[in-house]
């Protein structure tokens, strides 16, 4: 595959108008994301009501990949319950590393991020913000890293 | 710079072969890599400070090795034993030669540059560092160099300092005189910069070292490639370097050591090879540079860089000097002309490497699209985290030279830049 397709539309115009790329007033859990081979870093917020994620946002700098995941993701994940973001994970996951085809009713826009599992060295920077959520979601403080 | 040595590399043996004159077409030919196509272009490999390709004639050394000759060394009584024995020692003989070192017991092989300098932290660091003394590195160094004298420095309370560096990228020379204190009991610099390709400027430093009997360790693993190198102009105390950034196998490489420090420090690591005598009451430990190899050591690949310096010696080294000087000035005058990008340090004296960010568009992005053309380069922070810092950026794309790249594979990876560029700025 060339590169060229794993950047499409979607990809570049999330990465250069990132949504919900901001700072929550009162998120009750904050944690950071690393990735140490990139030097992408951001920072994920989450608003819960009761088990649904009500409001998400998150700050910090990284490549087109990392950055257009992240803010797909957080369109993705809004207003879900808990179990089935989680289950967006593992299809998301199971996507990229190419473990399985795709299921367009589940993953939608996340297709975008097919071509990611014929570039491995890549996937960390899509995974970043999906790892950084879960550990939000398990009630982590602390820093994630993709590593 | 170190001029062109025309005494450890121009004057061995194969250099005539080639009629003497330098044919980058003839030395492409010896790297068999260099005819692999990536996504059906041929393949374009700027990433030689990661590591460098492999000649034939080290390729062939290793696998003779293992078809004809493999055995353990040093201790078998057996003919195979004899000539991997005979073969692993004139590899030290060779790399002496390479380094210019006075004597073939100051080559220790080792695992790799890192593994050289753990090695002198671990040993001559523990014996000569105590509480409040301290150790002075770049600001340039790779995290091979500043890693193994913090651990030093945690363990025995002593301070690590820091030469810091200029815009340019070249190390703040004039700042070293005040940190060399009395208390400084180590310098540990690299000779060229993986990061940015600057040389540092050795003699200066080293002389300013050794002036105040501050031992000097130097990390040579970027310079080998590309520099002459030689230990006893250059004055240092300690050089490492890397088998696989010079054309030689993974996972073997050298450091030289004075002997009279090798002969004071305590050994490394314990086990076979490196005793004279053992009992449960005491173990006497063997001469250098037995006593700092113990266990089987890579043998394969002490004998392949062997075939790696034999290969350098037989290159004209003024020419290929020459041309590599060409090719990264012509690299820096190209790359620089991409629109949107800045190159990270202008060095005064550059080889092999050219760092650059582009506007707009992140190094590993930049890094997937030109590897869709074929073209090989290295994007991120380089284990150089302490550069990327001063410059303020979080990585750099950095395309690095051999002697066996041409303007044409510069030119190809400028064009990818530019689709790159239209692609994501």
């Amino acid at each position: 595959m060339d590169p060229r397709d794993l950047y499409q539309q979607v990809i570049l115009d999330h990465n250069r108008a990132p949504r919900n790329f901001r700072t929550l007033e009162a998120a009750d859990r904050e944690v950071e994301g690393y990735n140490p081979l990139c030097g992408d870093r951001i920072t994920l917020q989450v608003t819960l009501d009761g088990d649904v994620i009500s409001d998400v946002g998150f700050q910090g700098t990284g490549c087109a990949i990392s950055k257009a995941a992240t803010s797909l993701m957080t369109v993705a994940v809004k207003g879900k319950p808990r179990d089935e973001v989680e289950r967006l994970f593992e299809r998301f996951q199971g996507m990229v590393t190419g473990r399985e085809t795709p299921d367009p009713e589940t993953l939608g826009k996340l297709r975008a991020f097919a071509g990611l599992s014929e570039f491995p060295s890549r996937v960390k920077c899509a995974m970043l913000a999906w790892h950084a959520l879960k550990a939000a979601l398990d009630g982590a403080e602390e820093s994630v890293s993709s590593e | 710079m170190n001029t062109p040595v025309a005494d450890t590399r121009a004057a061995s043996v194969t250099a005539a072969g080639r009629g003497g004159g330098f044919n980058v077409q003839q030395i492409r030919a010896d790297f068999p890599i260099l005819e692999r196509e990536i996504k059906g272009r041929r393949l374009v490999y700027l990433d030689n400070a990661a590591t460098a390709q492999k000649p034939r004639s080290v390729i062939d050394a290793v696998t003779d090795f293992y078809e004809r000759h493999n055995a353990n060394i040093h201790r078998g009584v057996h003919a195979l034993s004899q000539e991997a024995t005979t073969a692993y020692e004139a590899a030290r003989e060779k790399v002496r030669g390479f380094l210019n070192a006075p004597d073939a017991r100051e080559v220790i092989f080792v695992r790799g540059a890192t593994e050289g300098i753990n090695l002198v932290a671990q040993t001559f660091g523990r014996s000569r560092v105590s509480a409040g003394d301290e150790i002075v590195v770049s600001g340039l160094e790779h995290h091979s160099n500043i890693v193994p004298w913090q651990l030093l420095c945690e363990e025995r309370r002593a301070e690590l300092r820091v030469l810091p560096i200029l815009e340019t990228g070249d190390v703040d020379v004039d700042r070293l005189r005040e940190l060399l204190t009395p208390k400084t009991r180590i310098l540990a610099v690299a000779h060229v910069s993986n990061a940015l390709g600057t040389v540092n400027p050795l003699a200066a430093m080293i002389r300013m070292a050794r002036e105040r009997g501050v031992t000097v360790v130097v990390d040579g693993a970027q310079a080998a490639p590309h520099l002459a190198v030689d230990v006893q102009t250059l004055d240092c105390d300690f050089y490492a370097i890397s088998g696989h950034k010079m054309f030689g196998p993974t996972g073997v490489g050298a450091l030289f050591g004075r002997a009279e420090l090798l002969e004071a420090m305590p050994p490394w690591q314990g086990g076979g090879d490196m005793i004279r005598t053992v009992s449960f009451a005491g173990t006497a430990y063997a001469p250098i540079p037995a006593k700092f190899e113990a266990g089987t050591p890579n043998v394969a690949g002490v004998i392949g860089l062997g075939a790696a310096v034999d290969y350098l010696a037989g290159l004209p080294w003024d020419q290929v000097q020459r041309h590599e000087h060409e090719l990264v000035t012509y690299a820096v005058e190209r790359i620089r002309q991409v629109r949107g990008v800045q190159l990270i340090g202008t060095p005064g004296e550059r080889v092999g490497v050219v760092s650059f960010v582009m506007e707009g568009v992140h190094p590993h992005d930049l890094g997937t699209l030109v590897d869709g053309e074929g073209v090989a380069i290295r994007t991120g922070h380089h284990c150089a985290q302490p550069v990327m810092e001063f410059f303020g950026v979080p990585a750099t794309a950095r395309a690095s030279i051999a002697f066996y790249n041409t303007r044409e594979e510069i030119d190809r990876l400028v064009d990818a830049l530019e689709h790159a560029r239209e692609v994501l700025a």
